[in-house]
């Protein structure tokens, strides 16, 4: 099993406020991988330091490194580059609103300056049935916006948008916590499908959808990770008290 | 806490029941008010022109110029044509520069000291009286050289600048962080970004903006008093003095003969119209690339 992200020694701020401290560990490729803890315990900033996009936010700022691949991405690449590479959903789905569902799906390779119809066409297609959204909007591609479909559609087009864009691993902030039963169920049978491909880490509050969707998972708390393994061994037998209290429930 | 925001029990009695009706008439009945006050104004306006200008107005108002004291009858059409010039000018000028400043302030400058100069020299440009920027080009691009309509529309560029400019800013502050991170997140440069995502999403409220610039410049007639001059024959040189609607406007009102005056209201109505015409069909326009359920 490959390693498709290794980290060691982040450090990440907002400001003075340390927000991730010391965090090291392997990502394995053609996986999933969750991230479980509190709120605030850091582990959106830690996705968020996989595709560069912490250093958007003005006060903040990293150190340590991050290698996608053979690549240090904060030594080797531009950020825009990364983040070719390593696409991300965000926990409120977030289509461009003035865009045509077609022209979401397109937006990352246009935006780029690719102009190729034929292409293009096949690249939305080939999106939209890999997060089973195709049959749903096929006859609407180019008349209805992407804010005019429902919340779990509009996930589900984000989906499409990144993965357009063909992108080595798949970053998922919380991708179904705005989202019913339903959607989130389908986002899930997603993420299950998608992980042949792509390498997924997926940011959950939901403790089931981390046993569910993920091989592994790592607990984070107060900045630091606690724990990271198998998550059959987290959810039955930590090695950690903390990994055990939250588990079971007993604080968070 | 929050019991005190509980609306009360269901079966609290029809005296109660009455009072909500009442209410809620009553809070109608001054929103409905308001807004007979507010459009009061322009349609008192517009139904005082049409009475007092449309009976002027024939066929000669738009094809020929003005004739001498002394002969009836004759037009504004120099004068027409002389305020398009002009704010074509003016808008070539103040709206990509003003476009160009909002997109500074809000996307890269910030609370940077340039981005906050910027942001108060607009606010204290839009306040300076448009008989200073008259005479301020004056000085700069006049004396010395004559009156031309290229000074005029540079005169009114200027003014269009600063609405522009905080506007735009307004605007693109206003589209959510979310939509923003979406495109970097999809490996998109950030000028890339913020003109074909930020800007694009902010558009409808940016041409409100322009509009806004565009109608208050164009009944202007002070900055145009010393730069423009105003001309009673065809001219489209733009080093020469030109004709505009409001200077014909006022040099006619002004006049002692009562068939100008007549002439100087039906101007107004046309002005009046040409400016709701702009706006209407630069939205129209604007508003035509809308798909369904864009927000």
């Amino acid at each position: 099993m490959g390693v498709a992200i290794e980290v060691s020694d982040l450090n990440a701020w907002y400001g003075t406020n340390h927000t991730l401290q010391s965090i090291s560990l392997k990502i394995p490729a053609n996986h999933a991988t969750a991230l479980i803890g509190p709120s605030g315990c850091g582990k959106s900033t830690f996705v968020r330091c996989l595709n560069r996009m912490h250093e958007t936010n003005p006060i903040g700022r990293v150190t340590g490194t991050v290698r996608v691949g053979q690549t240090d991405i904060y030594a080797q690449a531009s950020p825009v580059e990364i983040r070719r590479r390593i696409g991300m959903v965000f926990q409120r789905p977030n289509p461009f609103p003035t865009m045509s569902i077609y022209d979401n799906v397109a937006s990352g390779l246009r935006l780029n300056g690719f102009r190729n119809r034929k292409v293009l066409d096949e690249v939305v297609e080939r999106s939209l049935q890999q997060a089973a959204l195709w049959e749903e909007v096929k006859n609407d591609l180019k008349k209805k916006s992407g804010a005019s479909l429902s919340g779990g559609q509009q996930q589900r087009l984000c989906i499409a948008r990144a993965l357009a864009v063909d992108p080595e691993v798949m970053l998922m902030d919380e991708p179904a916590s705005a989202l019913d039963p339903v959607s989130t169920a389908k986002i899930e049978d997603l993420i299950f499908q998608l992980k042949s491909q792509y390498t997924i880490v997926i940011v959950t509050h939901n403790m089931q959808q981390a046993a569910r969707v993920a091989e592994n998972t790592g607990f984070f708390l107060n900045g630091k990770l606690v724990e990271f393994d198998a998550t059959h061994k987290i959810f039955t037998n930590p090695t950690d008290k903390r990994t055990e209290d939250y588990i079971t429930g007993r604080f968070g | 806490m929050a019991s005190t925001l509980m609306p009360p029990p269901l079966r609290a009695g029809a005296s109660n029941r009455f009072l909500r009706v009442v209410v809620n008439h009553l809070a109608t009945a001054a929103a409905v008010g308001s807004t007979i006050l507010v459009m009061a104004p322009l349609i008192a306006i517009f139904a005082y022109l049409l009475f007092k200008g449309a009976s002027s107005l024939n066929l000669a108002f738009f094809t020929q110029i003005p004739k001498p004291v002394g002969e009836t009858g004759g037009g504004m059409a120099n004068s027409i044509l002389g305020s398009g010039i002009l704010l074509a000018i003016a808008s070539l000028m103040g709206v990509p520069i003003g476009i160009a400043g909002g997109i500074y302030i809000a996307e890269f400058g910030r609370n940077g000291r340039l981005a906050n100069m910027v942001r108060f020299t607009a606010d204290v440009l839009n306040g300076v009286p448009s008989i200073v920027m008259g005479i301020t080009i004056y000085t700069l691009l006049v004396a010395g050289r004559g009156f031309s309509a290229l000074s005029g529309g540079v005169a009114l560029g200027i003014m269009m600048i600063p609405t522009i400019t905080r506007t735009t800013e307004e605007m693109l502050l206003m589209v959510p962080l979310n939509v923003r991170e979406a495109a970097l997140g999809l490996g998109v440069p950030n000028w890339r970004s913020v003109l074909s995502i930020t800007l694009r999403t902010a558009s409808p409220g940016v041409i409100t903006g322009c509009m806004l610039a565009f109608a208050r410049v164009a009944g202007e007639t002070a900055p145009l008093l010393f730069t423009a001059f105003g001309n009673q024959y065809w001219s489209t040189s733009l080093n020469q003095p030109i004709a505009a609607l409001p200077l014909q406007i006022y040099v006619y009102a002004l006049s002692p003969y009562d068939e100008w005056h007549r002439l100087a209201w039906a101007g107004a109505l046309v002005l009046i119209v040409l400016i709701v015409v702009s706006v209407a069909l630069v939205r129209y326009v604007a508003g035509r690339g809308v798909l369904k359920g864009a927000s």
